[in-house]
């Protein structure tokens, strides 16, 4: 019971979050609204037991790389979306198809999905020493690659960040 | 909901009310305590005229920012406006409910132990969350959000400047924050700040910076430290002869006295972890003569001790030190003090792997 | 007891706002974080699967969606501060010209 208040609470802030950031035009009212669907879903996290995801998700998405969007809209001085000709015939589609997108999504989980049994708190913990295990004896490759492609990224990033351009 | 459902939460609700309090108080007189002992350093009295010693200053210092005119001016971004002090002390206050202050108290029938997150596990003992440390450290991230949006909003060029320096420091030196503990974390096995205190008991030398040899660790944790919660030598976000006054130039009153309260509620959680992680919590010598609840209260004690030595640091490194410029700051972060914290990693690592 | 369905729901949801987002979103940040919208939901689905499978598998998944995110996040917003230094202007629909 408690599982499941926690769950509609946390699932609503999510979805408004997510609706919020559509509906907003300056972006950085957009960034705030993600932030808020980040947490919440770090606490949805917790709640699948996911405890050093949730950690994670919190410091690195949701303290890392939304400060990163949060800093580039301050730089550029991003003001509010302008409403071309192009962004109202596509909100004229979009929005409806979103609903259409979404209902044969939840046609096809819920009432074609077969089994649905239901998960409770505290039945499965990924513990740092669990993810760990795994970690670094099954998935020790993709690792590895993961490493040089963040070391790719830094020097992407230095690079394009360099004054004059594409030299 | 069942009456163990409910003993908790009217226990943790107690406890919570406590440490606001006493937090709300220590955040007060820690203000008092900077400006008088700086004050001494510089041959001065300090606060000295409302009340024996000036210790009434923050309660007139408190009436004042309430009394003062909250303005808001005409062209800020309102949402973010008001929303970047909240979200600085929020945080901050936030961060002290990982803690673990002491062992268990029993009052009465009802044992708990001495941490807002802190229950009595199956077989008697006490227990916290399995990730404590990382939760902190989420925390201390999201709070880089008050800095940067406050600045952002308040449309004017100095406080963008001071914000997008302020931030940008906050997060560099994160990451020497982090790896700094990560030779405690190996030495621990574990996340959990209260099973790092209690490998820690029974004498100086079990402690993690003498026994865990973690003295290298603890110099990175307190320069990263300081440079994160923007105090000198590394406050030249706010420093009120370079940007006006930084980030918080445009807020008044009570947001301001908002801004300046997470500012010291950020130093004392700096210096509970501190003391937490490499000076062992609340060990020391318990006389066993004493009553019961004079033995569960006497380590908070200790606890206090140490945390009241961090403190003093603080204030003394602030009434010592100039202030870095920021191009050697963030050198200073990235070229010093990150390689310095992966080295630790690395050799804590080997000696681990050797003797075990 | 939260059936399995209810986090699939909810995945969705999120992604198929992310999708509208990018679809009707002129600002290169908000199409950007609409992405970002869409591999959280992606996310979502991982662990609730791993908590239903019972392994941990679906966790070490989450892990490197977020290391893939944080390496482009940085890689495109120095791409858009590159462009906007160049065009000078954040709308999508001005970004039309290979060469200016």
């Amino acid at each position: 019971m408690l599982h499941l208040i926690l769950f509609v609470i946390f699932a609503g802030i999510c979805a408004g979050g997510a609706l919020n950031m559509l509906l907003q035009k300056h972006p950085i009212n957009s960034a705030l609204s993600l932030i808020v669907v980040m947490v919440s879903l770090a606490m949805l996290y917790m709640l699948l037991g996911a405890e050093f995801v949730a950690a994670i998700q919190i410091i690195v998405y949701a303290g890392a790389i939304m400060v990163l969007f949060v800093f580039v809209i301050m730089l550029l001085n991003a003001g509010e979306d302008e409403q071309t000709k192009g962004s109202r015939v596509a909100m004229l589609f979009g929005f409806p198809s979103l609903l259409v997108a979404a209902g044969v999504l939840v046609y096809t989980l819920v009432l074609r999905g077969g089994n649905t049994a239901s998960l409770a708190i505290g039945q499965f913990h990924g513990t740092a020493e669990n993810i760990s295990d795994l970690l670094f004896k099954e998935f020790i490759l993709p690792f590895e690659v993961t490493s040089v492609l963040i070391l790719i990224a830094i020097m992407g990033a230095v690079l394009l960040a360099r004054k004059g351009g594409t030299e | 909901m069942n009456s163990d459902a409910l003993t908790f939460l009217l226990t943790a609700v107690v406890k919570i009310l406590i440490t606001i309090f006493v937090l709300l108080t220590a955040v007060a007189y820690t203000v008092w305590l900077e400006r008088k002992v700086v004050g001494r350093m510089q041959n001065r009295w300090g606060p000295s005229r409302v009340g024996p010693f000036g210790l009434l200053q923050p309660l007139a210092d408190g009436l004042k920012f309430i009394f003062k005119e909250d303005l808001t001016p005409p062209y800020v971004h309102h949402f973010v406006y008001i929303l970047a002090p909240m979200l600085a002390v929020v945080m901050a206050l936030t961060a002290i409910a990982l803690v673990p202050i002491g062992p268990s108290i029993t009052i009465g029938h009802i044992t708990t132990p001495i941490q807002i997150t802190g229950v009595n596990d199956a077989n008697g003992g006490s227990s916290d969350i399995g990730i404590g440390l990382l939760i902190l450290l989420g925390i201390t991230s999201i709070s880089v959000y008050g800095v940067s949006l406050a600045g952002w909003s308040s449309n004017s060029k100095y406080s963008l400047l001071g914000s997008l320096r302020a931030s940008a420091q906050m997060v560099s030196y994160e990451i020497a924050l982090g790896l700094s503990l990560v030779g405690v974390l190996m030495i621990s096995g574990t996340f959990s700040l209260r099973e790092i205190v209690r490998q820690q008991q029974g004498g100086f030398w079990h402690w993690n910076i003498f026994g865990g040899f973690q003295f290298v660790a603890f110099f990175i944790y307190i320069m990263a430290a300081y440079a994160e919660t923007n105090r000198i030598p590394f406050d030249l976000p706010e420093a009120e002869t370079e940007l006006v006054a930084g980030y918080h130039t445009e807020y008044s009153a009570m947001k301001f006295a908002m801004f300046f309260m997470a500012e010291y509620a950020n130093m004392i959680t700096v210096a509970c972890v501190a003391s937490v992680i490499f000076l062992g919590g609340w060990s020391g010598p318990i006389p066993s003569f004493l009553p019961p609840i004079l033995q569960s209260i006497l380590p908070v004690f200790y606890f206090l001790l140490r945390v009241f030595f961090f403190i003093f640091l603080y204030i003394w490194i602030r009434g010592t030190l100039p202030r870095f410029r920021y191009d050697q700051l963030m050198a200073f972060g990235w070229k010093f003090l990150l390689p310095l914290a992966i080295a630790n990693i690395v050799i804590t690592a080997f000696v681990i792997a050797v003797r075990g | 007891m939260v059936p399995l369905s209810f986090y699939l729901v909810l995945s969705a949801f999120l992604f198929a706002c992310g999708v509208c987002g990018f679809l009707i979103k002129r600002n290169i940040i908000s199409l950007f974080m609409s992405i970002e919208l869409m591999l959280n939901a992606v996310n979502l689905t991982f662990v609730a699967y791993a908590a239903f499978w019972q392994r941990l598998s679906g966790h070490i998944f989450v892990f490197f969606v977020m290391v893939v995110a944080a390496a482009e996040a940085a890689v495109g917003l120095a791409i858009i501060i590159a462009i906007f230094r160049t065009r000078e202007t954040l709308n999508v629909d001005r970004v039309n010209l290979l060469k200016l």
